[in-house]
């Protein structure tokens, strides 16, 4: 324990020194971010790395949000907290972001690029500073309360750290306290060493002056003790979806074991119930769709059936909303499960039982009408409500709200409020998951970057490392961190045995397991036990190197060794996760492949880092809305942009569409913008062209364009891809046989035409769903319900007479477009639910003299077979991936997923990166999706491209190629293999010898390969280093 | 009671996947809880290109059962000089010159594999396990003992340095397709290259490496490494008139380097 407190104090102590580092609060900023969840958090540290000097205020005592307390994320079911918690450290270790938690803001004054915020700083009653994290202070607190991180699932104690991972890691007393509340106890006073408690801590009034000011206050769960019915509150096995989350997570109330509250056991039958608060118009719902929950619920039974294998799960829903990238197969995935059964329809809760608490549901099935049955837990997938204090906030910032009490937005830019300067970010906007939050947080960064770009750089400062400590003339000694992973690891790999084992491994000196190695207070923990321990090579068994190479290495960079001291054992991807049911074997490889780890560790080198130019320049593929967006972005912060466009004009898909369902005039817009892409000095547009060539890397490509004008070699730092997508042609439903069949795009060229037969027919029927959510294209279109209440809302306003038939599979208006299906609804459009094994049949029909279409579709209401006569029929054709995307993807190296649209780096936290440095993404050729969703993208593309163009240089990695000229015998081999030119002869004393560039470089390594001698060898990937990888793996 | 329990054969399938395709999909698989056997040890490079014949005749002396080597698919490399191809070709050579050695090239296994195919990489690997399961430990399909192969194999990477040379100067590959490497390494051409250039060779490595070790009468090296009489006479004549093997007093012939 002792020594536990002496090096928390050291840790202190350093934060401290840190802290002297940082610029001079003078209490003046660039930016202030408001709301610390994952959005606010993007958008701080986009800010940051773009030079800017950022304040990230948090109302609660620590940043992360909503998603530091989900257990995963869908559709690829990662650990929430694993992705989330390496950018608090980014965070707290980036010196341009003051983190100010427990603080709120009070009031606004100013206007855009001069606010002064009045912040007020809320009592911790703990000296920040003093406080080291140690939680003796918790041990001995004798007062526990509900926690309010496990959705008061658990207790706590009145004073402790929010959670485990929090940035600040330092306590914080609530109000329930003895002290606090009649001065009857000061026990911890009394325990803490460093005298961190002071009840003498009053409410803080700080006043800030920034330019620009980015709300990213999140959202709050919708709350069922609001309409009573649910039984949320009085029955004790009713529990919401986000506690339901807890449940599920191994830092959660059971450590991860899902027990029902009434009893702490296992359920073994649980319900869902959909849209618990959303698309609910009676008192106290929200009419409009969450759009989050669907694909949730989906999570969680996934996850649940992972916990309980043999769980039966019931989903009551409507329909189901699976409208994202990925989402299709991730319910399908849900839907196949043993044991699982989605049933469509409306449910009530029905009652607890006495003894068992169970509780039962009402609900119908066509097949079995009315029924009632009975269940160990419910769980409620809970809409997205605005944040509680919305109306407060929108006075405090003087910014307006919206009919739905989300933020006001301007339709052709998502990301400002009706407040000049002051943008938003997240789900403010209203309800969205975490991958829009994310773009819309490098919007609102790329934002007020162009607010306050000419005072970029003016406060920031570089980040100071220790002095590096050679260590070269020292044997290896080596410490291994395994990690649990919550229960991700530790539930399948016996982890004390792991580390036990590991302390017998040649060269190891110490190991260790943590729950989280990602955590802040374990990363520095790792920092301090390479000084105290003196290691000077570190092994973490955890996840993949893929993500969490760049903080551990940071964290041996903190603790002033060299960072490639570092190898990364992936017992959680390559072993826990792919080897669940075999303990013993998973256990058995964990101790594999940490042993390989160890040995390569033993080997490594240190290497040194250097800088690459970057090219100030930015190429963006496409000249759609989001390529034009993306290049006047760049192109107004001051960056040549050269907008690349195959069509003869700019405009892309946009050209075809004339209105949007918020009633946005698109051909006005577009107008515009394009007069502004082509009238820009610093944005060049070629069209008619084709990209034959691209060569080069992040900072440096070299791409030759084909046009009109010629061949030309752009030489650019960074690349946004934006090739749009197309609408199917259909095959189906007499589609190119029959005139008045048409696409949903072609309706509303009719529409707008004032075409008269179109416009006079009695009766139309649209058909959803064609050509995709299929086996040949198994995802969602995701705009074309919405497409179609648009159309059919516009014909209505034309001809309200006219009988309009939507044949859907399910209405997925998701987000506030819910509004406009019920409106479609309420003005006598008919909707009709069809199953893909029965479609409907078109047919050209001529009976008594009239000519028109029968379409036959069977009504699941009713039982039976509908005919209707009608005179058009327009098709919700599916979006498909751009003609020349594979072409694309291939000349600037970067990947497609199965369905052909581009795949970005990380789903959730890098939705418009790529995994290649320097290439972004943004607007329909990430997947299908609305004008506004394009923009906001286009605004986050840029952002992002910011991050890189706003840098002079650009850090290139160490393991790069060299040669031991004594044993080169001038062969040439390596000189072929390399198609970058970084290799060449040189004149030496003993005659030619090649040479390597180490700038030209891509450490690829093909050249070692190819050397017969073994003179060229690529640094961190030697012979000898992966020899003794193979030996060790051969050792067991 | 005692009950012989015959214990399940477990391979060892040393795996060599590209940072950005493989290793990626491997992620995903992991990510997505695709579940497959236990038996992979990765080694993480940064291109399949990157791997080297050596590394698979040495996981192999050491007795690994399988090794498998995942890229990008062809034409989607990371890297502009697309590795993949060397990958290719080293895998098609190294399969022929484990044969020669009397390792099952069944044993290696090349997949391009991208970043976002979770679900084939554990196909693949499900497959692959199968596959070496069936085979049985080294030695066993080979029917030789698994010390014999090592020597084979560490004969075959003294040789690795005289490879690549020569494939370098003779054994280029003409057409940059999967089809082409196929072609070329299926064909009649390179199996006479193969048996001019490399055979011979890797046969006078071995009795090389064998003499290393002892002193041996001229008469006994064709049944200790299980070759041709006429085939090692002509080969010692050869290692004599270069001077690299010699008789030793008592009539044994020894390795003079």
């Amino acid at each position: 324990m002792a020594h536990t407190q002496e090096r928390a104090a050291e840790h202190a102590h350093e934060t401290l020194a840190q802290r002297a580092l940082r610029p001079r609060d003078d209490n003046c900023g660039d930016v202030m971010v408001v709301g610390g969840g994952i959005s606010g958090i993007q958008a701080a540290l986009d800010l940051a790395n773009t030079g800017f000097k950022v304040y990230l205020v948090e109302k609660t005592p620590t940043i992360g949000g909503k998603m530091s307390q989900l257990d995963k994320t869908f559709p690829t079911n990662d650990c929430s907290m694993c992705i989330e918690s390496p950018k608090f450290i980014e965070c707290d270790r980036q010196p341009n972001i003051e983190i100010m938690t427990y603080t709120e803001v009070a009031a606004v004054e100013g206007s855009a690029g001069n606010f002064k915020v009045t912040l007020n700083k809320k009592p911790r009653y703990i000296d920040e500073d003093k406080c080291t994290g140690c939680t003796v202070c918790v041990e001995y607190c004798p007062v526990k309360i509900p926690d309010p991180f496990n959705q008061n699932l658990s207790l706590n104690k009145a004073v402790h750290i929010y959670f485990s991972q929090a940035v600040p890691l330092v306590t914080y007393i609530d109000d329930s306290c003895l002290y606090l509340k009649d001065k009857t106890c000061s026990i911890c006073q009394g325990v803490c060493e460093n005298d961190a408690i002071n009840f003498n801590q009053t409410p803080e009034k700080v006043e800030v002056k920034v330019g620009a000011i980015v709300l990213s206050p999140g959202y709050e769960t919708f709350d069922p003790r609001v309409r009573g019915d649910y039984g949320y509150g009085t029955y004790q096995n009713v529990v919401t979806s986000m506690d339901f989350e807890r449940l599920l997570c191994a830092t959660g109330p059971h450590e991860g074991h899902i027990l029902r509250p009434s009893d702490k056991k296992h359920p073994h039958k649980i319900a869902w119930i959909h849209c618990v608060g959303s698309r609910q118009v009676t008192p106290g719902g929200n009419s409009y769709c969450s759009a989050v929950c669907c694909s949730y619920t989906q999570k969680q039974v996934i996850l649940a059936k992972d916990h309980v294998p043999d769980l039966q799960a019931k989903i009551f829903h409507n329909d189901i909303r699976s409208y994202g990238k990925d989402f299709e197969r991730f319910y399908q995935r849900a839907e196949k499960l043993p044991g699982v059964e989605f049933i469509r329809s409306y449910v009530s809760i029905g009652r607890e039982m006495p003894d068992s608490k169970n509780v039962t549901i009402r609900y119908s099935t066509p097949d079995q009408g009315v029924k009632e049955e009975e269940f160990e837990l419910v769980v409620l997938s809970v809409g997205l409500n605005p944040p509680a204090d919305a109306r407060e906030f929108s006075r405090i910032f003087g910014v307006e709200l919206g009919p739905q009490g989300f933020c006001k937005t301007n339709p052709v830019n998502p990301i400002e409020t009706s407040r000049p300067g002051i943008f938003i970010s997240g789900a403010f906007q209203g309800p969205r998951d975490i991958p829009e939050s994310v773009v819309s947080a490098s919007a609102a960064g790329a934002l007020s970057g162009h607010l306050l770009r000419s005072r970029r750089g003016r406060l920031t400062q570089e980040r100071i490392y220790p002095e590096e400590k050679n260590v070269t003339e020292e044997e290896a000694k080596v410490g291994v961190f395994v990690c649990r992973c919550g229960a991700n690891i530790g539930r399948v790999v016996d982890v004390p045995a792991l580390v036990e084992y590991s302390r017998t491994l040649g060269n190891v000196v110490h190991a260790e397991e943590s729950l989280f190695a990602c955590a802040t207070n374990t990363a520095q923990a790792i920092s301090n036990t390479i000084r105290d321990k003196g290691l000077n090579r570190v092994v973490v068994a955890a996840c993949t190197p893929r993500t969490h190479e760049p903080l551990f290495r940071d964290t041996l960079r903190e603790a002033g060794i060299n960072q490639y001291f570092f190898d990364m054992a992936n017992i959680r991807e390559h072993c826990s996760w792919v080897h669940s049911k075999e303990q013993a074997d998973a256990t058995k490889k964990a101790k594999d492949i940490v042993r390989m780890s160890v040995a390569r560790a033993s080997m490594l080198e240190p290497l040194s880092e250097f800088s690459l130019p970057v090219n100030k320049a930015a190429l963006v593929v496409g000249g759609g809305v989001a390529g034009m967006i993306s290049a006047l972005t760049l192109a107004e912060q001051g960056f040549q942009t050269y907008l690349v466009e195959k069509a003869s004009d700019l405009g892309g898909m946009a050209r075809r569409m004339h209105y949007t369902l918020e009633g946005l005039d698109v051909q006005a817009y577009l107008n515009d913008l394009k007069k502004r892409a082509y009238r820009h000095q610093l944005v060049r547009v070629i069209t008619d062209a084709t990209i034959t060539d691209v060569e080069g890397y992040v900072g440096n490509f070299v791409t030759t364009v084909k046009s009109k004008r010629g061949v030309q070699q752009i030489k650019h730092g960074a690349a946004i891809i934006a090739t749009g997508a197309e609408e199917y042609k259909p095959s189906e439903y007499l589609y190119g046989q029959d005139p008045r069949v048409m696409t949903q795009l072609e309706l509303e060229e009719g529409i707008v035409k004032r075409d008269e037969r179109l416009l006079n027919s009695q009766s139309l029927v649209m058909i959803q769903c064609v050509g995709c959510r299929q086996e040949d294209r198994n995802y969602c279109s995701r705009i074309c319900c919405s497409g179609a209440m648009k159309n059919a809302l516009k014909l209505k306003s034309v001809n309200k007479e006219m009988d309009i038939y939507v044949l859907f599979r399910d209405m997925r208006t998701y987000g506030f477009s819910e509004d406009y299906y019920r409106e479609a609804s309420s003005r006598d459009v008919k909707f009709i639910r069809f199953e893909p094994h029965d479609k409907p049949l078109v047919e050209a029909v001529e009976e008594g003299g009239r000519r028109f279409l029968r379409v036959t579709v069977t009504d699941p209401v009713l039982g039976k077979k509908l005919a209707i006569d009608a005179d058009s029929v327009a098709l919700s054709a599916a979006v498909v991936p751009s003609r020349g995307s594979e072409d694309t993807a291939r000349l600037f190296k970067v990947p497609l997923s199965p369905d052909g649209f581009f795949q970005e780096a990380h789903v959730k936290l890098r939705p418009v990166d790529f995994a290649a440095e320097g290439v972004y993404l943004c607007g329909t050729a990430q997947y299908p999706k609305h004008l506004s969703e394009t923009i906001s993208q286009a605004y986050g593309a840029a952002g992002r491209a910011l991050t890189l163009l706003s840098h002079d240089t650009v850090v290139a990695s160490g393991s790069v190629c060299e040669v031991d000229e004594s044993i080169c015998v001038s062969c040439g081999a390596c000189i072929s293999s390399c198609t970058y030119g970084a290799i060449g002869f040189h004149d030496t004393p003993r005659g030619k010898k090649a040479v390597i560039n180490p700038v030209l470089c891509k450490g690829d390594g093909l050249c070692n390969a190819k050397c017969p001698t073994g003179a060229v060898y690529l640094k961190h990937y030697t012979d000898e280093e992966v020899f003794g990888q193979i030996d060790a793996a051969l050792a067991g | 009671m005692n009950m012989v329990v015959a214990t399940e054969f477990k391979p060892t399938i040393v795996g060599f996947l590209c940072n950005w395709c493989c290793y990626g999909g491997a992620d995903l698989c992991g990510v997505s809880r695709f579940q497959y056997p236990p038996y992979l040890r990765v080694i993480r490079l940064m291109c399949s290109g990157r791997v080297d014949l050596s590394f698979i005749f040495r996981a192999f002396a050491k007795g690994a059962d399988g090794v498998f080597i995942g890229g990008c698919h062809l034409n989607d490399c990371h890297y502009d000089p697309e590795g993949n191809y060397d990958a290719l070709g080293n895998t098609l050579m190294a399969k022929r010159i484990l044969e020669h050695v009397g390792v099952n090239p069944e044993r290696l296994r090349l997949e391009w594999i991208s970043a976002g195919e979770g679900v084939r990489f554990a196909d693949t690997m499900i497959e692959f396990s199968a596959k070496v399961k069936s085979l049985g430990p080294l030695g066993t399909s080979e029917d030789t003992a698994v010390a014999d192969l090592a020597s084979r194999l560490d004969a075959a990477t003294q040789l690795v340095p005289y490879i690549k040379l020569v494939e370098r100067e003779r054994l280029r590959v003409p057409v940059r397709t999967e089809e082409g490497y196929r072609n070329f390494f299926g064909s009649e051409e390179f199996t006479e290259l193969f048996n001019g250039l490399i055979l011979d060779k890797l046969v006078m490595s071995r009795i090389m490496g064998f003499l290393r070790k002892q002193p041996v009468p001229a008469v006994e090296i064709a049944g200790s490494l299980d070759l041709d009489p006429s085939e090692v006479a002509r080969h010692l004549h050869e290692l004599t008139e270069h001077g690299l093997i010699k008789f030793d007093a008592g009539e044994h012939l020894v390795a003079a380097v």
